[in-house]
Formats: C-alpha cells, structure tokens, sequence
C-alpha cells in the first residue's frame, strides 16, 4: 500500500523538532500541520509575513487581513508577530528558518529541484519558492513517486526548469522516504507493502540501496 | 504638514500613460481597492505594475487588465486570473515573474538609497540568465537591481495627516515597501487621523515616504479562499 498525501504528511512531521521554524508550502506540506508531535514545539512562518500561524478560523473569527501564503483565512497563535515581506524574506535568506516543507513535480539525485514552470503550459510564477530554495538550511520534499503518466519523478537530471540547485536534502514520497547524498537517492524507509524492487523501478535518478530498508510504521 | 487630498481621484490624478506604478498587496489581501477603481475610471493605459499578484478577473488589477490598461506586470505569482492568461498568452501584456523574496527586496533598496542587491534566489535557474553573477564566502548571487518606479500606490489600516502609517495583520505585505519605493507614494488607509494621534512608537511607515494620504471609502476586502475550520 503506497502512502497517502495525510501519511506522508504525518511521516514528514516526525522530522520537526521542538524549537523548530518551520515554513510549510502549499498542497502535502500543509498538511503537515496536522501532525505536528504532542511535547514538539514549532512556529509555523507564512512567508507573506507571520510567524506563529494557526490553525483555520472559525466562521466568526475570519479575518480578510489575516491569510497564509495560499492566501487561506488563518488565525495566529499566542506570541505571533507580522511583518512585512522584506523582513519574511530576510529571515528565510539569512537561514533563520529551520525547516522548508515544500512540494515538486521533479526532484534530481543532486538534491535540484523543479516545482514552478512547465513549458508550453500557463506559468503561474515562482511565488517565494526560489527564495526558499535558496537559502533554507533543511529542505524536505513531499511529492507523488511518480506523475500522473507513471513517469518517475526522482531524476538524475531535472527535465523541467529549475527553481533551485543542489538544495533537497531529503523526499517522502507515496513509496519511500530518501535522503540526497553525494552517491544519489539514499533509500531510507518504504512504505507499507511497497518492495524495493518497485521502488528501485519507479526512480530514475541513482538509488542508493542499503541491506536493511525498514518499513515506515503508523 | 498636511499630506492629506480630498480622495483617490484627486490622489491618482497626474498618474498617466505608460506609469510604473508599485501596487501593495498580497493576493487580495491589502490592495489599495479605492485607487485602483480611480485607475479605472481614469482609463490611463500601458502602465507597467509592480505587484506580487495580478488581481482575480473581477477585482483587484484584474480590473486594470480587463479595460487592457497593463502593458506589463512584474509578479510573483498570477495564477488566478483568466483575462491575464489569455492576454499573456495572445502576447497583448508582458509578464515579468520573479521570486517574492526579490521582489521584496528590490523595493526595499529603492527605499532605503541603496541601487542593487545581491540575493541566492534564482541562482542556476532561468531567472540567472544576463544576470551579473558574485561569489561571496563560497555562494554564488544574483545582482538585481532596486526598482525605479514613479509611483506606489498603497494601502494602510491607520494613517494620519502628516502620512504616518499602520498596517493591520497580513496586510501589511508589500505595503511598506512600496510605500519606501515610490517617488511620489500614495497612500489610502481604512481611518485617517490627526497627527499627533497615533503612538510614535507603533507606526510602520515614517510619513516622510508618504506623500498623498487620503482615508478609502466602501472597503471590500474580498478573501481569495475562504478557510474555516471544520464545526
């Protein structure tokens, strides 16, 4: 059984840490939030300018003033603070945030990744992706295996253009989690009744596969 | 000092053909709705937009781009807007897409003197391309250069007549920025108060950037995605 986007999820909130900042982006990683471990302290940053953002208002309490960067209503947790988006953005640059949770239609065995233009199709922009990318000191990717066409999306070269160079350091897909390491894809846990053998045939990329990969539990 | 005009028609009214204008904003959420409805009315045409986002299709700069007032916008993120895609796509409107944090940033210099910076992002990618690449202490960075825009429009929760402004929650944004960047800035805000009445210590923007403040009328603020927690 591959995993669902909520267990990917719930997999990829086992990486935070108490202390952590954390920027999730949209789609899986928002989904992130959810499964945030009880005693685990983070503050969640919304790179439009809030750290410590809550969860989702109630009817009464929505705020139009108040949204995250997918430009959903939100609320705040005690201790927030808003800012402008130079100041968002100075604190990603200058690796204050501990971890970026963010999605990608490709991913390279050099830890490129490609998740904001496919050419011939309507370009939507890069939106702070590229800032991210470029400066955040951990990088997580949540993403399907493989694309709608069965195509692996773990590469040895990104084919689509890119958004950031040799700045992945770990993917949790529906199959496996892996870590980028010099050798390439680093196969760390698969998922529930997922062989490796499927997994090493959906990665296009360098796979990297060690005598023990543990099954990742729920 | 009195920065204050008597509304946005009067605010906006040597703004002409062909102005670069810095717009605050993110998503919907703290756009300057009454000048951008000025800007309507007044049918000036080819300007040139500084926004992270580009409005929906019926409100916001969607407004703008449905009477083909734009000639080109420089964004971040466009995605909601089904008159943008077809005028990108014919090739009627430029589009410029470039990361938010340099965005940002590029105001930011233009506020504070400063002509250029130096930022990671896009570094490798095509945002990279003719752009002056420096290595410092190991990383490469892009030169980008601090906008030159005749005016910034923008839109503040509290402001008072001498043109110091508070923002409210996630709609302060861009706001400040732009607010530091333009050459003449304006300025509309939800209550206009006198000067004297707001806590130095609090204000976010220094009147000093501000030059026409005037208090909006009717404020929609409409929400893009409307988000509520399961009952």
């Amino acid at each position: 059984m591959s995993l669902s986007k909520e267990q990917i999820a719930q997999r990829i909130a086992r990486e935070l840490k108490h202390g952590y900042y954390v920027n999730l982006g949209i789609g899986i990683p928002t989904l992130v939030a959810n499964y945030i471990p009880s005693g685990v302290d983070v503050v969640l940053q919304s790179e439009n300018g809030l750290l410590g953002m809550g969860p989702f208002p109630t009817a009464e309490q929505v705020d139009p003033d108040l949204i995250n960067a997918g430009k959903q209503t939100i609320t705040t947790i005690k201790g927030s603070v808003f800012f402008d988006s130079a100041v968002s953005f100075g604190m990603i640059r200058a690796g204050k945030v501990d971890l970026t949770v963010l999605g990608a239609m490709e991913v390279s065995d050099q830890g490129d990744i490609a998740n904001w233009k496919i050419p011939g199709k309507m370009v939507k922009g890069m939106g702070g992706a590229m800032d991210l990318v470029a400066s955040a000191r951990n990088i997580i990717v949540a993403m399907m295996h493989t694309n709608p066409k069965g195509e692996s999306k773990l590469l040895s070269r990104c084919d689509l253009p890119l958004t950031g160079v040799r700045c992945v350091k770990k993917v949790v897909t529906d199959l496996a989690v892996l870590d980028i390491t010099p050798e390439g894809f680093l196969l760390r846990e698969r998922a529930p009744g997922v062989t490796v053998e499927e997994i090493q045939s959906k990665t296009a990329g360098k796979l990297v596969i060690p005598s023990d990969v543990p099954v990742i539990s729920f | 000092m009195n920065k204050v005009v008597a509304g946005p028609d009067a605010a906006i009214h040597d703004i002409t053909d062909g102005a670069t204008l810095l717009l605050g904003g993110f998503g919907l959420c703290g756009i300057p709705e009454n000048c951008i409805s000025s800007l309507v009315k007044k049918g000036v045409k080819d300007l040139i937009c500084i926004s992270n986002n580009a409005g929906v299709d019926d409100f916001g700069i969607g407004l703008l781009l449905q009477r083909k007032q734009v000639r080109k916008m420089i964004s971040s993120y466009v995605g909601e807007n089904a008159e943008f895609e077809r005028q990108m796509l014919s090739g009627e409107l430029l589009v410029d897409l470039i990361p938010q944090g340099t965005l940002a940033t590029r105001c930011l210099a233009a506020g504070y003197g400063m002509p250029a910076i130096f930022t990671p992002a896009g570094v490798g990618t095509e945002v990279a391309v003719g752009k002056e690449v420096r290595n410092f202490n190991g990383k490469d960075y892009l030169l980008e250069y601090a906008f030159d825009a005749d005016f910034a429009i923008v839109k503040a929760w509290k402001g008072d007549t001498m043109g110091n402004l508070i923002f409210h929650a996630t709609a302060r944004n861009f706001n400040p920025l732009m607010a530091m960047a333009g050459k003449i800035t304006i300025a509309e805000v939800e209550e206009l108060v006198p000067a004297g009445s707001l806590d130095p210590d609090a204000i976010h923007t220094p009147g000093i950037y501000v030059h026409r403040i005037f208090e909006g009328k009717n404020y929609e603020k409409r929400i893009e995605q409307r988000t509520i927690q399961n009952a």
